[in-house]
Protein backbone atom coordinates (compact mmCIF):
# COMPACT_ATOMS: atom_id res chain seq x y z
CA UNK A 1 0.00 0.00 0.00
CA UNK A 2 2.77 1.83 0.44
CA UNK A 3 4.21 1.95 -2.80
CA UNK A 4 1.07 2.89 -4.06
CA UNK A 5 0.50 5.98 -2.16
CA UNK A 6 4.15 7.14 -3.08
CA UNK A 7 3.41 6.32 -6.93
CA UNK A 8 0.10 8.46 -6.23
CA UNK A 9 1.74 11.43 -4.60
CA UNK A 10 4.33 11.45 -7.69
CA UNK A 11 1.68 11.42 -10.30
CA UNK A 12 -0.20 13.82 -8.57
CA UNK A 13 3.14 16.19 -8.08
CA UNK A 14 3.77 15.86 -11.89
CA UNK A 15 0.48 17.16 -12.65
CA UNK A 16 0.82 20.52 -10.71
CA UNK A 17 4.36 20.74 -12.33
CA UNK A 18 3.02 20.41 -15.71
CA UNK A 19 -0.32 22.76 -15.49
CA UNK A 20 0.41 24.82 -13.24
CA UNK A 21 4.39 24.90 -12.01
CA UNK A 22 5.41 26.99 -14.73
CA UNK A 23 2.58 28.40 -16.99
CA UNK A 24 3.79 30.91 -18.74
CA UNK A 25 2.53 34.78 -18.65
CA UNK A 26 2.72 35.17 -22.35
CA UNK A 27 -0.22 33.52 -23.39
CA UNK A 28 -1.09 29.67 -24.16
CA UNK A 29 -2.34 30.53 -27.59
CA UNK A 30 0.88 31.88 -28.78
CA UNK A 31 1.86 28.57 -31.55
CA UNK A 32 5.83 28.86 -30.76
CA UNK A 33 4.91 29.36 -26.74
CA UNK A 34 2.69 26.13 -26.48
CA UNK A 35 4.75 24.31 -29.14
CA UNK A 36 8.03 25.48 -28.34
CA UNK A 37 7.86 26.72 -24.54
CA UNK A 38 8.67 29.93 -26.47
CA UNK A 39 12.25 28.84 -27.58
CA UNK A 40 13.13 29.95 -23.86
CA UNK A 41 14.25 27.07 -22.26
CA UNK A 42 17.33 27.44 -19.60
CA UNK A 43 20.30 25.16 -19.51
CA UNK A 44 19.21 22.91 -16.52
CA UNK A 45 16.04 22.40 -17.57
CA UNK A 46 17.02 21.95 -21.28
CA UNK A 47 19.63 19.39 -20.44
CA UNK A 48 17.67 17.52 -17.87
CA UNK A 49 14.47 17.29 -20.59
CA UNK A 50 16.47 16.56 -23.04
CA UNK A 51 18.03 13.56 -21.87
CA UNK A 52 14.45 12.55 -19.93
CA UNK A 53 12.76 13.05 -23.44
CA UNK A 54 15.20 10.38 -24.90
CA UNK A 55 15.25 7.89 -21.76
CA UNK A 56 12.08 5.35 -22.12
CA UNK A 57 11.05 2.27 -20.01
CA UNK A 58 13.72 0.49 -21.42
CA UNK A 59 15.96 2.77 -19.97
CA UNK A 60 15.61 1.69 -16.00
CA UNK A 61 13.45 -1.86 -16.76
CA UNK A 62 14.57 -3.05 -20.74
CA UNK A 63 18.36 -2.74 -19.91
CA UNK A 64 18.38 -4.61 -16.49
CA UNK A 65 16.34 -7.23 -18.27
CA UNK A 66 18.80 -7.46 -21.60
CA UNK A 67 21.56 -7.40 -19.04
CA UNK A 68 20.22 -10.31 -16.65
CA UNK A 69 19.59 -12.56 -20.23
CA UNK A 70 22.69 -10.78 -21.74
CA UNK A 71 25.61 -9.61 -19.41
CA UNK A 72 27.77 -6.79 -19.27
CA UNK A 73 27.61 -6.23 -23.00
CA UNK A 74 24.23 -4.77 -22.97
CA UNK A 75 26.33 -1.49 -21.67
CA UNK A 76 28.59 -1.46 -24.46
CA UNK A 77 25.88 -2.35 -27.11
CA UNK A 78 23.38 0.55 -25.60
CA UNK A 79 24.83 2.91 -23.42
CA UNK A 80 28.55 3.94 -24.30
CA UNK A 81 27.58 3.76 -28.12
CA UNK A 82 24.92 6.68 -27.46
CA UNK A 83 27.31 8.00 -24.87
CA UNK A 84 29.53 8.98 -27.86
CA UNK A 85 26.97 9.32 -30.96
CA UNK A 86 23.92 11.11 -29.02
CA UNK A 87 26.54 14.26 -28.08
CA UNK A 88 27.57 14.37 -31.10
CA UNK A 89 24.51 14.64 -33.52
CA UNK A 90 23.71 17.01 -30.43
CA UNK A 91 26.61 19.12 -31.50
CA UNK A 92 27.01 19.02 -35.39
CA UNK A 93 23.09 18.79 -35.69
CA UNK A 94 21.49 19.98 -33.06
CA UNK A 95 23.40 23.45 -32.80
CA UNK A 96 22.87 24.21 -36.58
CA UNK A 97 18.82 22.96 -36.10
CA UNK A 98 18.75 25.45 -33.68
CA UNK A 99 20.14 28.36 -35.31
CA UNK A 100 18.00 27.34 -38.57
CA UNK A 101 14.94 27.38 -36.52
CA UNK A 102 15.71 31.15 -34.94
CA UNK A 103 16.32 32.40 -38.06
CA UNK A 104 13.54 31.16 -40.26
CA UNK A 105 11.34 30.39 -37.42
CA UNK A 106 10.84 26.40 -38.22
CA UNK A 107 8.84 24.52 -35.71
CA UNK A 108 9.88 21.21 -37.10
CA UNK A 109 12.13 19.15 -39.29
CA UNK A 110 10.04 18.81 -42.12
CA UNK A 111 9.10 22.80 -42.46
CA UNK A 112 13.17 22.99 -42.86
CA UNK A 113 13.31 20.44 -45.60
CA UNK A 114 10.37 21.49 -47.45
CA UNK A 115 12.04 25.07 -47.65
CA UNK A 116 15.68 24.11 -47.94
CA UNK A 117 14.51 21.15 -50.74
CA UNK A 118 12.04 23.45 -52.30
CA UNK A 119 9.42 20.94 -51.92
CA UNK A 120 6.12 20.36 -50.51
CA UNK A 121 4.38 16.60 -51.00
CA UNK A 122 7.49 15.30 -50.33
CA UNK A 123 7.60 16.83 -47.17
CA UNK A 124 4.13 15.60 -46.08
CA UNK A 125 5.93 11.74 -47.43
CA UNK A 126 8.71 12.63 -44.59
CA UNK A 127 6.01 13.63 -42.44
CA UNK A 128 3.81 10.41 -42.53
CA UNK A 129 7.00 8.34 -42.22
CA UNK A 130 8.39 9.72 -39.35
CA UNK A 131 4.65 10.01 -37.64
CA UNK A 132 4.38 6.03 -38.44
CA UNK A 133 7.57 5.34 -36.87
CA UNK A 134 6.80 7.39 -33.77
CA UNK A 135 2.97 5.92 -32.56
CA UNK A 136 3.97 2.67 -31.51
CA UNK A 137 6.31 4.60 -28.72
CA UNK A 138 3.34 6.27 -27.74
CA UNK A 139 1.23 2.92 -27.50
CA UNK A 140 3.96 1.32 -25.35
CA UNK A 141 4.12 4.00 -23.26
CA UNK A 142 0.77 3.74 -22.15
CA UNK A 143 1.16 0.04 -21.99
CA UNK A 144 4.60 0.32 -19.50
CA UNK A 145 2.12 3.09 -17.72
CA UNK A 146 -0.45 0.22 -17.21
CA UNK A 147 2.28 -2.77 -16.64
CA UNK A 148 3.97 -0.34 -13.86
CA UNK A 149 1.64 0.91 -11.86
CA UNK A 150 -0.15 -3.19 -11.52
CA UNK A 151 3.29 -3.97 -10.44
CA UNK A 152 4.25 -1.23 -8.03
CA UNK A 153 1.07 -1.22 -6.41
CA UNK A 154 0.73 -5.45 -6.21
CA UNK A 155 -2.00 -5.52 -8.71
CA UNK A 156 -4.02 -3.46 -6.43
CA UNK A 157 -4.55 -0.88 -9.46
CA UNK A 158 -5.29 -3.33 -12.61
CA UNK A 159 -3.38 -2.70 -15.96
CA UNK A 160 -6.86 -0.86 -18.17
CA UNK A 161 -7.28 1.51 -15.15
CA UNK A 162 -3.42 2.01 -14.46
CA UNK A 163 -2.81 2.56 -18.29
CA UNK A 164 -6.21 4.82 -18.28
CA UNK A 165 -4.66 6.91 -15.30
CA UNK A 166 -0.99 7.22 -16.73
CA UNK A 167 -2.70 8.45 -19.90
CA UNK A 168 -4.68 11.02 -18.22
CA UNK A 169 -1.92 12.30 -16.16
CA UNK A 170 0.25 12.56 -19.50
CA UNK A 171 -2.44 13.85 -21.59
CA UNK A 172 -3.79 16.62 -18.98
CA UNK A 173 -0.43 18.07 -18.44
CA UNK A 174 0.65 17.72 -22.54
CA UNK A 175 -2.86 19.34 -23.06
CA UNK A 176 -2.38 22.37 -20.88
CA UNK A 177 1.20 23.11 -20.41
CA UNK A 178 2.16 22.07 -23.86
CA UNK A 179 5.86 22.03 -23.98
CA UNK A 180 6.90 23.75 -21.21
CA UNK A 181 4.69 22.19 -18.48
CA UNK A 182 6.35 18.84 -20.96
CA UNK A 183 10.08 20.03 -20.46
CA UNK A 184 9.29 20.68 -16.40
CA UNK A 185 8.05 17.40 -15.97
CA UNK A 186 10.82 15.15 -18.16
CA UNK A 187 13.17 17.72 -16.14
CA UNK A 188 11.61 16.42 -12.95
CA UNK A 189 12.11 12.90 -13.84
CA UNK A 190 15.11 12.88 -14.68
CA UNK A 191 16.54 13.70 -11.43
CA UNK A 192 13.97 11.18 -9.78
CA UNK A 193 15.60 8.15 -12.18
CA UNK A 194 19.45 9.92 -12.10
CA UNK A 195 18.88 9.42 -8.53
CA UNK A 196 16.97 6.06 -8.50
CA UNK A 197 20.25 3.91 -10.07
CA UNK A 198 23.05 5.14 -7.27
CA UNK A 199 20.00 4.73 -4.35
CA UNK A 200 19.16 1.57 -5.71
CA UNK A 201 22.27 -0.07 -6.22
CA UNK A 202 23.57 0.98 -2.67
CA UNK A 203 20.31 -0.32 -1.08
CA UNK A 204 20.21 -3.53 -2.90
CA UNK A 205 24.32 -4.31 -3.08
CA UNK A 206 24.22 -4.11 1.09
CA UNK A 207 21.09 -6.00 1.50
CA UNK A 208 21.95 -8.74 -0.41
CA UNK A 209 25.90 -9.08 1.35
CA UNK A 210 27.48 -6.93 -1.21
CA UNK A 211 28.65 -7.25 -4.95
CA UNK A 212 31.87 -8.76 -4.77
CA UNK A 213 30.63 -11.96 -3.16
CA UNK A 214 27.54 -11.80 -6.14
CA UNK A 215 30.20 -11.10 -8.90
CA UNK A 216 32.51 -14.03 -7.59
CA UNK A 217 29.58 -16.38 -7.72
CA UNK A 218 28.71 -15.53 -11.31
CA UNK A 219 32.28 -15.84 -12.60
CA UNK A 220 32.72 -19.61 -10.43
CA UNK A 221 29.46 -20.75 -12.05
CA UNK A 222 30.71 -22.01 -15.92
CA UNK A 223 26.92 -21.34 -17.11
CA UNK A 224 26.98 -17.55 -15.70
CA UNK A 225 30.81 -16.44 -16.00
CA UNK A 226 30.36 -15.85 -19.64
CA UNK A 227 27.62 -12.82 -18.35
CA UNK A 228 30.78 -11.11 -17.28
CA UNK A 229 32.39 -10.57 -20.79
CA UNK A 230 30.75 -10.32 -24.10
CA UNK A 231 31.70 -13.43 -25.37
CA UNK A 232 28.47 -14.42 -26.60
CA UNK A 233 28.20 -11.35 -28.58
CA UNK A 234 30.61 -11.05 -32.03
CA UNK A 235 32.24 -8.20 -32.93
CA UNK A 236 30.52 -7.22 -36.09
CA UNK A 237 27.24 -7.07 -34.58
CA UNK A 238 28.58 -5.15 -31.37
CA UNK A 239 30.22 -2.71 -34.12
CA UNK A 240 26.83 -2.51 -35.62
CA UNK A 241 25.17 -1.59 -32.60
CA UNK A 242 27.28 2.28 -32.58
CA UNK A 243 24.73 2.91 -36.18
CA UNK A 244 21.10 3.00 -33.45
CA UNK A 245 21.76 6.19 -31.69
CA UNK A 246 21.67 8.05 -34.93
CA UNK A 247 18.10 7.38 -34.65
CA UNK A 248 18.02 10.05 -31.87
CA UNK A 249 18.33 13.15 -33.47
CA UNK A 250 16.01 11.52 -36.07
CA UNK A 251 13.31 11.16 -34.07
CA UNK A 252 10.87 14.63 -33.99
CA UNK A 253 10.48 14.94 -30.78
CA UNK A 254 14.59 15.20 -30.00
CA UNK A 255 15.13 17.27 -33.05
CA UNK A 256 11.90 19.55 -32.17
CA UNK A 257 13.20 19.83 -28.87
CA UNK A 258 16.60 20.95 -30.20
CA UNK A 259 14.63 24.23 -30.96
CA UNK A 260 13.44 25.27 -27.65
CA UNK A 261 16.65 26.32 -26.01
CA UNK A 262 16.94 29.93 -25.39
CA UNK A 263 20.50 30.39 -26.09
CA UNK A 264 22.69 28.37 -28.79
CA UNK A 265 25.27 28.42 -25.50
CA UNK A 266 22.98 25.74 -24.06
CA UNK A 267 23.98 23.31 -26.05
CA UNK A 268 27.30 23.06 -24.55
CA UNK A 269 26.66 21.62 -21.03
CA UNK A 270 24.24 19.34 -22.45
CA UNK A 271 26.80 18.05 -24.93
CA UNK A 272 29.13 17.36 -22.11
CA UNK A 273 26.78 16.11 -19.49
CA UNK A 274 25.06 13.88 -21.80
CA UNK A 275 27.46 11.05 -21.43
CA UNK A 276 27.77 11.48 -17.59
CA UNK A 277 23.59 11.32 -17.34
CA UNK A 278 23.75 8.24 -19.07
CA UNK A 279 26.51 6.53 -17.05
CA UNK A 280 24.73 7.68 -14.04
CA UNK A 281 21.53 5.43 -15.03
CA UNK A 282 22.88 2.70 -17.14
CA UNK A 283 26.07 1.72 -15.40
CA UNK A 284 23.65 0.65 -11.83
CA UNK A 285 21.06 -0.89 -14.26
CA UNK A 286 23.01 -2.81 -15.88
CA UNK A 287 24.90 -4.01 -13.33
CA UNK A 288 21.97 -4.94 -11.18
CA UNK A 289 20.47 -6.95 -14.14
CA UNK A 290 23.59 -9.14 -14.06
CA UNK A 291 23.93 -9.61 -10.61
CA UNK A 292 20.16 -10.49 -10.65
CA UNK A 293 21.12 -14.00 -12.00
CA UNK A 294 22.47 -14.22 -8.39
CA UNK A 295 19.36 -13.96 -6.41
CA UNK A 296 17.76 -17.15 -6.75
CA UNK A 297 16.32 -16.65 -2.80
CA UNK A 298 13.82 -14.51 -4.59
CA UNK A 299 10.92 -16.66 -6.12
CA UNK A 300 10.25 -14.86 -9.26
CA UNK A 301 13.91 -14.68 -10.42
CA UNK A 302 14.26 -18.39 -9.44
CA UNK A 303 11.45 -18.96 -11.62
CA UNK A 304 12.95 -17.07 -14.59
CA UNK A 305 16.25 -18.90 -13.96
CA UNK A 306 14.53 -22.29 -14.24
CA UNK A 307 12.64 -21.27 -17.13
CA UNK A 308 15.84 -20.21 -19.04
CA UNK A 309 17.38 -23.68 -18.14
CA UNK A 310 14.37 -25.05 -19.45
CA UNK A 311 14.57 -23.27 -22.31
CA UNK A 312 18.03 -24.03 -22.79
CA UNK A 313 17.56 -28.17 -22.50
CA UNK A 314 14.71 -27.87 -24.40
CA UNK A 315 14.74 -30.50 -27.52
CA UNK A 316 14.25 -28.80 -30.60
CA UNK A 317 10.76 -30.78 -30.95
CA UNK A 318 9.36 -28.50 -28.37
CA UNK A 319 5.82 -27.03 -29.78
CA UNK A 320 7.00 -23.39 -30.20
CA UNK A 321 3.56 -21.82 -28.19
CA UNK A 322 5.59 -23.79 -25.18
CA UNK A 323 9.32 -22.12 -26.29
CA UNK A 324 7.41 -18.57 -26.31
CA UNK A 325 5.96 -19.17 -22.91
CA UNK A 326 9.11 -20.14 -21.69
CA UNK A 327 10.94 -16.98 -22.85
CA UNK A 328 8.70 -14.57 -21.45
CA UNK A 329 8.80 -16.53 -18.23
CA UNK A 330 12.45 -16.01 -18.47
CA UNK A 331 12.49 -12.52 -19.94
CA UNK A 332 13.96 -10.19 -17.59
CA UNK A 333 12.50 -6.66 -18.00
CA UNK A 334 10.51 -6.71 -14.34
CA UNK A 335 14.03 -7.90 -12.67
CA UNK A 336 14.64 -4.32 -11.06
CA UNK A 337 11.19 -4.03 -9.18
CA UNK A 338 11.37 -7.32 -7.77
CA UNK A 339 14.71 -6.57 -6.11
CA UNK A 340 13.34 -3.33 -4.78
CA UNK A 341 10.10 -5.62 -3.71
CA UNK A 342 12.20 -8.36 -2.03
CA UNK A 343 15.91 -6.21 -1.25
CA UNK A 344 14.61 -2.65 -0.37
CA UNK A 345 12.45 -1.46 2.54
CA UNK A 346 9.07 -1.20 1.34
CA UNK A 347 8.92 3.23 1.47
CA UNK A 348 12.06 3.26 -0.78
CA UNK A 349 10.87 0.65 -2.99
CA UNK A 350 7.57 3.26 -3.37
CA UNK A 351 10.25 6.10 -3.74
CA UNK A 352 12.02 4.06 -6.41
CA UNK A 353 8.62 2.79 -8.15
CA UNK A 354 8.30 6.63 -8.98
CA UNK A 355 11.87 6.83 -10.30
CA UNK A 356 10.59 3.70 -12.51
CA UNK A 357 7.01 5.31 -13.55
CA UNK A 358 9.35 8.60 -14.09
CA UNK A 359 11.31 5.86 -17.23
CA UNK A 360 7.97 4.74 -18.23
CA UNK A 361 5.96 8.11 -18.36
CA UNK A 362 8.39 8.98 -21.67
CA UNK A 363 5.16 9.41 -23.67
CA UNK A 364 4.77 12.63 -23.27
CA UNK A 365 7.19 14.51 -25.68
CA UNK A 366 6.29 12.20 -28.12
CA UNK A 367 2.81 13.14 -28.15
CA UNK A 368 3.50 16.64 -27.83
CA UNK A 369 5.77 15.93 -30.97
CA UNK A 370 3.18 14.43 -33.16
CA UNK A 371 0.73 17.20 -32.33
CA UNK A 372 3.16 20.05 -33.40
CA UNK A 373 4.03 18.33 -36.38
CA UNK A 374 0.10 17.39 -37.31
CA UNK A 375 0.02 21.13 -37.12
CA UNK A 376 2.85 22.34 -38.16
CA UNK A 377 3.50 19.82 -41.19
CA UNK A 378 -0.38 19.08 -41.88
CA UNK A 379 -2.65 22.46 -40.80
CA UNK A 380 -1.01 25.04 -41.36
CA UNK A 381 1.05 23.74 -44.66
CA UNK A 382 -2.09 23.06 -46.47
CA UNK A 383 -4.15 26.36 -45.42
CA UNK A 384 -5.49 26.05 -41.68
CA UNK A 385 -3.78 28.39 -40.07
CA UNK A 386 -4.18 31.23 -42.88
CA UNK A 387 -7.72 30.65 -43.00
CA UNK A 388 -8.49 30.16 -39.30
CA UNK A 389 -5.75 31.97 -37.69
CA UNK A 390 -3.28 30.60 -34.43
CA UNK A 391 -4.73 30.64 -31.74
CA UNK A 392 -7.49 27.37 -33.70
CA UNK A 393 -4.05 26.13 -34.29
CA UNK A 394 -3.17 25.65 -30.75
CA UNK A 395 -6.35 24.13 -29.96
CA UNK A 396 -6.21 21.84 -32.67
CA UNK A 397 -2.79 20.48 -31.95
CA UNK A 398 -4.78 20.22 -28.39
CA UNK A 399 -7.56 17.99 -29.28
CA UNK A 400 -4.92 15.97 -31.52
CA UNK A 401 -3.47 15.43 -28.23
CA UNK A 402 -6.68 14.21 -26.82
CA UNK A 403 -7.49 11.83 -29.96
CA UNK A 404 -3.66 10.27 -29.92
CA UNK A 405 -4.10 9.35 -26.24
CA UNK A 406 -6.96 8.04 -26.44
CA UNK A 407 -6.55 5.97 -29.48
CA UNK A 408 -3.31 4.84 -28.33
CA UNK A 409 -4.85 3.76 -25.02
CA UNK A 410 -7.76 1.70 -26.92
CA UNK A 411 -5.18 -0.03 -29.02
CA UNK A 412 -3.09 -0.98 -25.66
CA UNK A 413 -6.03 -2.39 -24.06
CA UNK A 414 -6.47 -5.24 -27.21
CA UNK A 415 -3.22 -5.56 -28.94
CA UNK A 416 -0.55 -7.67 -27.47
CA UNK A 417 2.32 -5.43 -26.31
CA UNK A 418 5.12 -7.97 -28.08
CA UNK A 419 4.15 -6.46 -31.66
CA UNK A 420 5.00 -2.56 -30.30
CA UNK A 421 7.94 -3.77 -28.55
CA UNK A 422 9.13 -5.21 -32.11
CA UNK A 423 7.44 -2.24 -34.01
CA UNK A 424 9.45 0.26 -31.42
CA UNK A 425 13.01 -2.02 -32.44
CA UNK A 426 12.33 -1.51 -36.42
CA UNK A 427 11.71 2.07 -35.78
CA UNK A 428 14.90 3.12 -34.29
CA UNK A 429 16.39 1.41 -37.04
CA UNK A 430 13.79 3.83 -39.54
CA UNK A 431 14.96 7.07 -37.46
CA UNK A 432 18.86 5.87 -37.98
CA UNK A 433 18.51 5.47 -41.67
CA UNK A 434 16.39 8.62 -42.11
CA UNK A 435 19.55 10.73 -40.43
CA UNK A 436 21.59 11.52 -43.79
CA UNK A 437 18.60 13.75 -44.58
CA UNK A 438 19.25 16.01 -41.65
CA UNK A 439 22.97 15.56 -42.25
CA UNK A 440 22.60 16.02 -46.00
CA UNK A 441 20.32 18.91 -45.69
CA UNK A 442 22.11 20.90 -43.24
CA UNK A 443 25.95 20.57 -44.34
CA UNK A 444 25.49 19.23 -48.20
CA UNK A 445 24.81 22.04 -50.57
CA UNK A 446 23.94 19.70 -53.74
CA UNK A 447 21.44 17.57 -51.86
CA UNK A 448 18.08 17.57 -53.62
CA UNK A 449 14.43 16.93 -52.56
CA UNK A 450 14.99 13.59 -55.16
CA UNK A 451 17.58 12.70 -53.20
CA UNK A 452 15.50 12.71 -49.78
CA UNK A 453 12.71 11.16 -51.41
CA UNK A 454 14.16 8.37 -52.56
CA UNK A 455 15.77 7.77 -49.45
CA UNK A 456 12.87 7.90 -47.50
CA UNK A 457 11.13 5.47 -49.75
CA UNK A 458 13.97 3.55 -49.02
CA UNK A 459 13.46 3.42 -45.04
CA UNK A 460 9.92 2.74 -45.27
CA UNK A 461 10.44 -0.19 -47.51
CA UNK A 462 12.90 -1.34 -45.76
CA UNK A 463 11.05 -0.82 -42.15
CA UNK A 464 8.49 -2.95 -43.48
CA UNK A 465 10.76 -5.42 -45.07
CA UNK A 466 12.64 -6.08 -42.07
CA UNK A 467 9.45 -6.00 -39.53
CA UNK A 468 7.91 -8.78 -41.90
CA UNK A 469 10.99 -10.96 -42.99
CA UNK A 470 13.03 -12.29 -39.84
CA UNK A 471 16.55 -11.59 -40.24
CA UNK A 472 15.69 -9.85 -43.72
CA UNK A 473 19.00 -7.30 -43.91
CA UNK A 474 21.09 -8.32 -41.08
CA UNK A 475 23.89 -8.81 -43.84
CA UNK A 476 27.46 -10.40 -42.29
CA UNK A 477 26.01 -10.45 -38.70
CA UNK A 478 25.31 -6.76 -38.31
CA UNK A 479 22.20 -5.53 -37.61
CA UNK A 480 20.26 -4.34 -40.58
CA UNK A 481 20.09 -0.59 -39.01
CA UNK A 482 23.99 -1.00 -40.68
CA UNK A 483 22.55 -1.37 -44.31
CA UNK A 484 19.59 0.63 -44.08
CA UNK A 485 21.42 3.77 -43.20
CA UNK A 486 24.28 3.62 -45.52
CA UNK A 487 22.01 2.78 -48.44
CA UNK A 488 20.09 5.41 -47.59
CA UNK A 489 22.77 7.45 -47.43
CA UNK A 490 24.08 6.25 -51.07
CA UNK A 491 20.98 6.93 -52.51
CA UNK A 492 20.36 10.36 -51.02
CA UNK A 493 24.09 11.14 -52.68
CA UNK A 494 23.02 9.66 -55.81
CA UNK A 495 19.99 11.11 -56.69
CA UNK A 496 20.97 14.34 -55.53
CA UNK A 497 23.80 14.11 -57.96
CA UNK A 498 21.56 13.52 -60.36
CA UNK A 499 18.79 15.54 -60.13
CA UNK A 500 18.96 19.88 -60.51
CA UNK A 501 19.74 21.44 -57.24
CA UNK A 502 17.36 24.07 -55.03
CA UNK A 503 17.82 27.86 -56.30
CA UNK A 504 20.95 30.05 -55.57
CA UNK A 505 18.60 32.20 -54.00
CA UNK A 506 17.53 29.39 -51.48
CA UNK A 507 21.20 28.18 -51.14
CA UNK A 508 22.36 31.22 -50.08
CA UNK A 509 19.45 31.77 -47.26
CA UNK A 510 21.62 28.36 -45.95
CA UNK A 511 25.09 29.71 -46.11
CA UNK A 512 26.07 27.61 -49.31
CA UNK B 1 36.49 35.78 -33.09
CA UNK B 2 40.05 34.94 -30.97
CA UNK B 3 42.61 34.01 -32.77
CA UNK B 4 42.90 30.68 -30.52
CA UNK B 5 39.65 29.43 -31.82
CA UNK B 6 40.53 30.41 -35.40
CA UNK B 7 43.23 27.79 -35.09
CA UNK B 8 41.04 25.16 -33.59
CA UNK B 9 38.32 25.12 -35.96
CA UNK B 10 40.68 25.85 -38.95
CA UNK B 11 41.27 22.95 -41.79
CA UNK B 12 44.39 21.66 -39.84
CA UNK B 13 42.22 21.86 -36.84
CA UNK B 14 39.28 20.18 -38.20
CA UNK B 15 41.53 17.22 -39.16
CA UNK B 16 42.53 16.69 -36.10
CA UNK B 17 39.19 17.06 -34.54
CA UNK B 18 38.06 14.56 -37.09
CA UNK B 19 41.04 12.05 -35.91
CA UNK B 20 39.81 12.56 -32.39
CA UNK B 21 36.72 11.63 -33.24
CA UNK B 22 37.64 8.61 -35.49
CA UNK B 23 39.87 7.48 -32.55
CA UNK B 24 37.30 7.44 -29.45
CA UNK B 25 34.89 5.39 -32.29
CA UNK B 26 37.55 2.49 -32.80
CA UNK B 27 38.37 2.14 -28.65
CA UNK B 28 34.45 1.78 -28.38
CA UNK B 29 35.38 -1.84 -30.24
CA UNK B 30 37.65 -3.09 -27.37
CA UNK B 31 37.87 -6.45 -29.14
CA UNK B 32 41.01 -6.80 -27.12
CA UNK B 33 39.22 -7.29 -24.04
CA UNK B 34 36.56 -9.31 -25.30
CA UNK B 35 36.82 -12.28 -23.22
CA UNK B 36 38.44 -11.17 -20.12
CA UNK B 37 36.55 -10.49 -16.53
CA UNK B 38 39.13 -10.14 -14.83
CA UNK B 39 40.82 -8.40 -13.20
CA UNK B 40 37.83 -7.02 -11.43
CA UNK B 41 38.10 -3.16 -11.18
CA UNK B 42 37.17 -2.13 -7.31
CA UNK B 43 36.69 -5.86 -6.65
CA UNK B 44 33.27 -6.02 -8.30
CA UNK B 45 33.34 -4.57 -11.45
CA UNK B 46 33.69 -6.82 -14.81
CA UNK B 47 36.76 -5.77 -16.78
CA UNK B 48 34.38 -4.96 -20.12
CA UNK B 49 31.59 -2.96 -17.50
CA UNK B 50 34.75 -0.88 -16.19
CA UNK B 51 36.31 -0.52 -19.43
CA UNK B 52 33.43 1.29 -21.16
CA UNK B 53 32.22 2.74 -17.89
CA UNK B 54 35.72 4.84 -18.34
CA UNK B 55 35.24 5.07 -22.47
CA UNK B 56 32.01 7.65 -21.26
CA UNK B 57 34.46 9.51 -19.03
CA UNK B 58 36.76 10.17 -22.16
CA UNK B 59 33.72 11.23 -24.22
CA UNK B 60 33.04 13.82 -21.71
CA UNK B 61 36.35 14.62 -21.69
CA UNK B 62 36.34 14.98 -25.96
CA UNK B 63 33.01 16.82 -25.64
CA UNK B 64 34.85 19.55 -23.54
CA UNK B 65 37.14 19.91 -25.61
CA UNK B 66 34.87 20.18 -28.95
CA UNK B 67 32.86 22.74 -26.74
CA UNK B 68 35.84 24.58 -25.42
CA UNK B 69 37.87 25.09 -28.78
CA UNK B 70 35.56 23.93 -31.61
CA UNK B 71 32.18 25.83 -30.63
CA UNK B 72 30.00 26.95 -33.54
CA UNK B 73 30.24 30.17 -32.42
CA UNK B 74 29.95 31.83 -36.15
CA UNK B 75 25.84 30.03 -35.26
CA UNK B 76 25.33 32.22 -31.85
CA UNK B 77 26.84 35.54 -32.95
CA UNK B 78 24.14 35.07 -36.05
CA UNK B 79 21.27 34.49 -34.17
CA UNK B 80 21.29 36.37 -31.24
CA UNK B 81 22.82 39.16 -32.68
Amino acid sequence: MIPAIIVFAYLALILYIGIFAWRSERGAAAVEEYFLAGRSLGPAVFLLSLFGTNMTAFTILGSAGHAFANGVVTFGLMASSSAFVIPLTLFFIGTRLWALGKRHGFITPVQMFRDRWECGHIGTLIFALQAALLVPYIIIGVMGGGTALRAITGGLIPYPVGGALVAMVVMSYVFFGGMRGTAWVNAFQTVLFLSFGAIALLVIGRSIGGFPAAIGALLDNPATSPLLTRERVSPWYFFSYTFIPLSTIGFPHIAIFCLTAKRLVQFRRTVVFYPLCILAIWLPCVFLGVVANTLGSAPPIAAKLHARQALAAAPASMPADDRAALRRQAAGDDVVPIMLDWFAPLWLAGLLGAGIMAAVMASDSQILALSTMFTEDVFTFYGGTARFGEAVQVQTGRAFVVVLTIAAYLIALRAPQGIFDLAVQYAFSGYAALSPLLVSALFWKRSTKWGALAATLWVAAAVVYTARVPGALAWFGLLPVVPMTLISATLMAMVSLATPPPSAKTLARYGF
Amino acid sequence: MSGRDETLVGPTARFGWSVAIAALYALHQDIWWWREARPLVFGFLPLGLAYHGAYCLAVVLLMWALTRFAWPSQLEDREER
